[in-house]
């Protein structure tokens, strides 16, 4: 690991100051992602802000009737607040379907967004990868990649990237339309959260549209009157990262779609909110075939690649049998 | 980079000084020589290294020393008050969930946890009723909020019962 020195801040604007002064230095929240990637020689911080202690572990009611939760709630408080799994369950079960017991007591809300999109190439500083080390390649693209992307890829040129964001909790953020509220040298602003994180483009280095010194401070819910479901396929039970996984909510009156919010995860280097299939489906019949047309919508820009083709009718499945799910919850 | 820290761990405080790139892992079993934990894969995936943090369960090895601050480090052997066994440390013995017990101190600390968190209510991704506060830690309740613990003598089929039988004695396992 590289040497680096440790700093605490009194509150997020002193930390935000001492960090736009360190052109190599990182924010720490809880550690579970980027202290892995720091010993495996892949990130390399010359100076950690620490910002779990004074980022706010609170909830608090906004005056909508949504939720603003604290960027330094854990993983595991947060899914076990009361207003969420009763209000929110779609995101309890997100947060619940990630990671293990340990990592969801460390990780925080706003370090789970920030976690870096990532495949086994990225982790293996001996393996080419455009994201690591840009102008290198992409080592997955011909080779292992069974759980790499299918939508919003780069395929070719100096931005080739093929992986996933692993997040549950951000693919039921984004059905949520979650805003982000950021801190940086210039003040502070809200990001949609459709807005935070980038396809690779030509760039694959940078997962988010954040400026370098910029710290999440809180996220925004929107209140929720619609029933919402997550769901994950993953190749064990516990403790995966998602083949692919949906993160849905759905309003059916007289047995026509009136509204329908649909994200997957697993599928591409963002969460990815599903607009096609949404817009193909408002005002459809909610039927198996109205949900099988709308999935089909969104899949027609799938790429997959040559050892991950399974998951387009993997994802079609799932959209499918969530959304059949929900009629019957909504009926 | 050098850094003066004190450590609490299992009731006692250690002044040290620690290069900022030691893990909370490496800084109690190299330095306060506290093998209780222990170093698996060292990525946050095995579970080996499981301590309980002013009282939840993490992985030690991604925890860096110097950010620990005043919180309290409980270990396997630290859950052991005057050399009496904790109940979960009985009841592995009692139900031989361990072969080479390697995971172990890990899995017990993990369970500790997974008690706390069942009588706070939490509920798990196999939870049927997300409202429903009244834990009750089934056989799959066990092993989903165990997962993040490897046994690779695969001793799991031994663990699930040693921990259901502290939860049901502890009233969260009916």
């Amino acid at each position: 690991m590289r040497e680096f020195r440790y700093e605490r801040a009194a509150d997020p604007a002193a930390a935000v100051a001492l960090l736009a002064d360190e052109p190599h230095g990182a924010f720490l929240g809880g550690g579970t992602n980027l202290v892995d990637l720091m010993k495996l020689g892949v990130a390399t911080p010359d100076v950690l802000v620490d910002v779990r202690e004074l980022a706010s572990r609170e909830v608090t009611e906004l005056p909508d009737g949504g939720l603003r939760i604290g960027a330094g709630v854990p993983n595991a408080d947060l899914a076990a607040d009361r207003r969420v799994r009763e209000r929110f369950p779609v995101l309890a079960q997100a947060l619940l379907a990630g990671a293990s017991g340990q990592l969801r007591n460390r990780a925080t809300t706003g370090g789970n967004l920030l976690q870096r999109t990532r495949c086994g190439y990225f982790t293996d500083v001996t393996r080419p990868c455009n994201k690591r080390s840009p102008g290198t390649g992409c080592g997955a693209l011909e080779g292992v990649h069974r759980n790499h992307a299918i939508l919003g890829q780069t395929l070719e040129g100096p931005g080739t990237c093929v992986a996933t964001h692993p997040s549950d909790m951000a693919v039921a953020l984004l059905a949520l339309d979650a805003v982000v509220r950021v801190l940086g040298p210039d003040g502070e602003r809200s990001i949609p959260l459709a807005e935070l994180h980038r396809l690779p483009g030509d760039d694959p280095s940078r997962d988010t549209t954040l400026r370098h010194g910029e710290l999440i401070t809180a996220l925004d819910l929107p209140p929720l009157d619609l029933p919402s479901r997550y769901r994950k396929v993953r190749d064990r039970a516990s403790f995966a990262f998602a083949l692919v996984s949906i993160a849905a909510a759905l309003r059916v009156e007289d047995g026509v779609v009136r509204e329908v919010r649909l994200a997957l995860g697993g599928v591409a280097h963002t969460p990815w909110r599903s607009r096609a299939a949404e817009q193909a489906l408002v005002g459809q019949p909610a039927t198996e075939e109205s949900f099988a047309a709308a999935a089909d919508a969104e899949l027609a820009a799938a790429t997959p690649l040559r050892d991950n083709t399974f998951k387009v009718p993997l994802t079609r499945n799932l959209v499918v049998r969530t959304l059949l799910e929900l009629t019957g919850a909504a009926a | 980079m050098d850094t003066p820290i004190t450590l609490r761990v299992d009731g006692a405080a250690h002044p040290l000084t620690v290069d900022t790139r030691t893990t909370l892992l490496d800084a109690l079993r190299e330095r306060l020589r506290n093998t209780s934990p222990k170093k698996g894969c060292d990525h946050g995936q095995c579970g080996a290294c499981t301590v309980l943090l002013d009282g939840r369960r993490v992985n030690s090895c991604l925890v860096l020393a110097v950010t620990v601050g005043d919180a309290e480090v409980t270990t396997s052997d630290g859950l052991a008050e005057d050399g009496v066994p904790h109940a979960l440390h009985r009841s592995f013995v009692e139900h031989d969930a361990f072969q080479c017990g390697y995971c172990t101190p890990g899995q017990v600390c993990s369970a500790a946890g997974v008690l706390a968190e069942a009588r706070a209510g939490w509920p798990s991704a196999v939870t049927g009723d997300l409202r429903d506060e009244d834990v009750q830690l089934s056989d799959a309740e066990i092993r989903e909020r165990m997962s993040g613990n490897l046994c690779r003598c695969a001793a799991y089929a031994n663990i699930v019962p040693a921990v259901a039988e502290v939860a049901e004695a502890e009233g969260v396992r009916r």
